[in-house]
C-alpha cells in the first residue's frame, strides 16, 4: 500500500500530539489544577488518526467520554482543548463542558459525550444529514467494546442498514469498560454482531497505523460509494485507568508495561517508515519537538487564561428564547 | 453507634438488608468490577465511587450481579425480577442515565400496581447519584428527583445525611413499591454518627433539623446542610428559623410543611434541581393553595437558574444555592412589608 507522504507525516504528526497531550493531563491532572473526569487515550491514537485520515471537515464524527484523540485526529486546536479541559473561557466550549464535552461542529466533530451510546445514534442522523443533502460526507462513530452493549448501538446498526445509510461503525476495542472486561461484558463477537444486522465487517491492530489506516480506508470508501454502512472493529489497549484515579488493580501486573513496549503505535510507525527510508529518522524528530512545543504553550496558555464570566451562566441554554 | 460516612451508611444499610433477605440482590455496571479482567480480582472496583465494596465477596455471584453497559435491559431486569419474587436494588451509577432506560421505570415499574388492577407488586429500589458540584458537567450532575416525582407510582428517597442515608435505604428495600434512592455524590465523605444495628425511618415524615419562630424553610438532599448553615448565621441576628428535610419527594409530608408554615408565615424553599416544575414549585403551590392565609411575605425559592450544570468551577458555583443565597432570601421575606393595605 502506498501512502503518500504529506499524509504519513501529518498522521504521525497527529499520533504524536495526541500521546503528548494525553501524557501531559496525566502529569497535570495528579496536580490537581484540572477539574473533573478525564480519561485518556494513550495507547490508542492510531485508531483516530487512521481513521480521520480517510475524512475531511464534510464527514462528521462522533466520540466517546475518551474523546480527546478524536478531537485532535478531526482536526479541533490543543490550545482550544486545554483551555476547554482547564475551564476556560477560551475553551472551544467556552469552559462549558469540559474534557468529556469536546466538540467542534464547524470541523465535523459532533462531541465527545458523556453518555455511554450517545454517538452512534447521532451519526445515523449526521450519515442521514450526508446522504438528504449529497455533499457527498460520511458519518463516523467511535464507540468502544463497553457502548456495543447499550441498546442504542444496536438499534443504530439495525436502523443504518434499514435506511442504507452512508456510516461507519468503528468498534474501539480495548478489551474493558470500565472495570469490566469485554470477555464478562460481550455476548459474541462484535463480527458476529455486524452479520447479524447483514453490515460488512473490517478488522484491524489498533495499535498499527497502517492496518488502520488501510481497513478505514476500505470500510469508508465502502460507505462513501452508496454501499451503506460498515462496522469496523479496532483492537486496542489503554495505557491509564478508565478514568484519572483508576489504580487499575483488575489488569494483571505488567499488562501496561508490556503493551507500551510491544505495540506503541509511534514507535512501530518510526520503525516501520525510516527502515524503508519512507522518512528521514530527523522529520520525525523535527515533527516531535514541535509537538512538544506546542503541547507546552497550550498547557501555559490554559493555566493563565481568563476563566469564564458569571454571565456565561445563562448564555446559549437556547438559540433564541 | 459509630462515625460513618455517607458511603459507609449506605454500605451497611445494603449489608444488613442482604443479610436478613435472600431474596435482595444487588445489579449494576462495576458494582463489583474485575470481572473479565486479566487480573482475576473480583470486586475490584465496588462500585465507581466505592459505595458497594465488599459486598460482592460477601455475597458471591448469586447475590450481586455485574452487568454490561445496557441499562435498559438491566434496570428492566430489575423491574421484572421485583414483579416476580426478587427484591432488587440496581444501581444506575449517575442518575443522568436514566435517559438511557426510561421506558422501564416509568411505563413499566411505576405503573404494573395501578394497571393491573391492584394486582403486582413491585418491590425495586433504583440507586443513583445526583447532583452539581463535582465538575461532572452537564451529562453527570443534573438533580433529577422532580422528574421521579412527577410519575405516579414511584416513590423517591432524598437523603440529607449518613444518618438519613442509612435508614431511608433500609425502609426503601423493605418497601414494596418502587422506589428511586438518590445519593448526592459531593456527600459520600461526609460523617456523622450513625447506629450500628438496622433501623428504618417511614417514607412520608419529614425531619425538622431547626425550629424556629420567623421563617420555614423547606430544603431537599444536600441543600438541608446549606439551610441548616444559614439557619445558625441568621440565628446570630436574632432571625430564628425552621429548616424542614421532607426526606421523601413522593410521597410528601404536606402536614408538617403546612404546620410549620402556619405557625412562621414565612416561607423559603431550597431545591438544587432545574427550576421550572420542581420541587419548589410543587411546595410554593401546596402553600399557596392550603395555607395562603398564614403568609405575611410572598414565598421565596432559592435554586440555580434555568440552564444546563455548567463545567467550569466558576460557573458551577454560581449555578448552585449556597448558604449565603439562603440567608439573603430569609432576609428578604423577613424585610417584607405589605404595601397595598387589605380591604
Ligand atoms: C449510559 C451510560 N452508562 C454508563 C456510563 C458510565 N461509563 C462511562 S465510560 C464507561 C465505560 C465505557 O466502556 P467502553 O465503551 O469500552 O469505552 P472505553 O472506556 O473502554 O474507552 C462507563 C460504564 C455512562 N457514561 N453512560
Ligand atoms: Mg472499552
Amino acid at each position: 500500500m502506498q501512502i503518500a507522504h504529506d499524509i504519513l507525516l501529518r498522521s504521525y504528526r497527529s499520533m504524536r500530539t495526541i500521546r503528548d497531550f494525553e501524557e501531559r493531563l496525566h502529569v497535570e491532572f495528579a496536580t490537581g489544577e484540572i477539574p473533573g473526569f478525564v480519561h485518556l487515550y494513550c495507547g490508542e491514537e492510531a485508531s483516530a488518526v487512521g481513521v480521520c485520515a480517510h475524512l475531511s471537515e464534510t464527514d462528521t464524527i462522533a466520540s466517546t467520554h475518551r474523546g480527546h484523540g478524536h478531537c485532535i485526529a478531526k482536526g479541533v486546536g490543543v490550545d482550544g482543548m486545554m483551555a476547554e479541559i482547564y475551564g476556560r473561557k477560551s475553551g472551544v466550549c467556552h469552559g462549558k463542558g469540559g474534557s468529556m464535552h469536546i466538540a467542534d461542529l464547524s470541523l465535523g466533530m459532533l462531541g465527545a459525550n458523556g453518555i455511554v451510546g450517545g454517538g452512534p445514534p447521532l451519526i445515523c442522523g449526521a450519515a442521514l444529514s450526508h446522504k438528504v443533502l449529497k455533499d457527498g460526507g460520511v458519518a463516523v462513530a467511535f464507540y468502544g467494546d463497553g457502548a456495543s452493549n447499550e441498546g442504542t448501538t444496536l438499534e443504530s446498526l439495525n436502523l443504518a442498514m434499514v435506511w442504507q445509510l452512508p456510516a461507519v461503525f468503528v468498534c474501539e476495542d480495548n478489551g474493558y469498560g470500565e472495570a469490566t472486561g469485554a470477555s464478562y461484558a460481550c455476548a459474541g463477537t462484535q463480527k458476529a454482531r455486524a452479520a447479524g444486522f447483514g453490515m460488512p465487517y473490517f478488522d484491524c491492530d489498533g495499535t498499527d497505523f497502517f492496518a488502520v489506516y488501510e481497513a478505514a480506508g476500505q470500510a469508508i470508501a465502502h460507505a462513501r460509494a452508496g454501499n451503506g454502512p460498515v462496522m469496523l472493529h479496532v483492537n486496542l489497549a489503554r495505557w491509564y485507568g478508565h478514568f484519572e484515579g483508576d489504580a487499575m488493580t483488575y489488569r494483571v501486573n505488567g499488562e501496561v508495561a508490556r503493551e507500551r513496549a510491544e505495540h506503541d503505535c509511534l514507535k512501530n510507525f518510526r520503525q516501520r517508515v525510516t527502515e524503508v527510508s519512507l522518512l528521514e529518522p530527523s522529520a520525525l524528530d523535527e515533527i516531535d519537538t514541535s509537538v512538544k512545543d506546542e503541547i507546552e504553550a497550550a498547557v501555559k496558555a490554559a493555566k493563565s487564561a481568563p476563566l469564564p464570566e458569571p454571565a456565561d451562566l445563562e448564555a446559549d441554554v437556547y438559540v433564541s428564547y | 453507634m459509630s462515625k460513618k460516612s455517607f458511603r459507609q451508611a449506605i454500605n451497611e444499610a445494603l449489608r444488613q438488608e442482604m443479610q436478613r433477605d435472600p431474596r435482595v440482590v444487588l445489579i449494576g455496571e462495576d458494582i463489583a468490577g474485575g470481572q473479565g479482567g486479566t487480573a482475576g480480582i473480583v470486586d475490584a472496583w465496588g462500585g465507581v465511587l466505592g459505595v458497594t465494596k465488599g459486598l460482592y465477596t460477601e455475597f458471591g455471584a448469586e447475590r450481586v450481579f455485574d452487568t454490561p453497559i445496557s441499562e435498559a435491559s438491566y434496570i428492566g431486569a430489575a423491574v421484572g425480577a421485583a414483579a416476580t419474587g426478587l427484591r432488587p436494588v440496581a444501581e444506575l451509577m449517575f442518575v443522568d442515565f436514566v435517559g438511557s432506560c426510561l421506558d422501564q421505570i416509568m411505563n413499566q415499574a411505576a405503573k404494573f400496581r395501578y394497571m393491573f388492577g391492584g394486582k403486582a407488586r413491585t418491590p425495586l429500589v433504583i440507586r443513583a447519584m445526583y447532583g452539581a458540584g463535582f465538575n461532572a458537567a452537564a451529562q453527570h450532575s443534573q438533580a433529577l428527583y422532580p422528574l421521579f416525582t412527577h410519575i405516579p407510582g414511584l416513590k423517591v428517597v432524598v437523603p440529607s445525611s449518613p444518618y438519613e442515608a442509612k435508614g431511608l435505604l433500609i425502609e426503601a428495600i423493605r418497601d414494596d413499591d418502587p422506589v428511586i434512592f438518590l445519593e448526592n455524590k459531593v456527600m459520600y465523605d461526609d460523617e456523622e454518627d450513625v447506629p450500628d444495628e438496622p433501623y428504618s425511618i417511614p417514607f412520608g415524615e419529614a425531619n425538622l433539623t431547626r425550629e424556629g419562630d420567623d421563617v420555614t424553610i423547606v430544603a431537599f438532599g444536600r441543600m438541608v446542610n446549606f439551610a441548616n448553615e444559614a439557619a445558625d448565621r441568621l440565628e446570630k441576628d436574632g432571625i430564628s428559623c425552621t429548616v424542614i428535610d421532607p426526606r421523601t419527594t413522593s410521597p410528601l409530608d404536606a402536614a408538617t410543611i403546612l404546620e410549620c408554615v402556619e405557625d412562621t408565615g414565612r416561607l423559603v424553599i431550597v431545591d438544587e434541581s432545574s427550576p421550572r416544575c420542581n420541587m419548589a414549585t410543587d411546595v410554593a403551590a401546596l402553600v399557596a393553595e392550603e395555607a395562603f392565609d398564614a403568609l405575611k411575605a410572598p414565598i421565596r425559592r432559592v435554586g440555580p437558574p434555568h440552564t444546563p450544570v455548567p463545567f467550569a468551577t466558576v460557573l458551577e458555583k454560581l449555578y448552585l444555592p449556597d448558604a449565603a443565597r439562603i440567608e439573603s432570601a430569609v432576609r428578604s421575606v423577613m424585610a417584607y412589608k405589605k404595601t397595598k393595605q387589605d380591604a
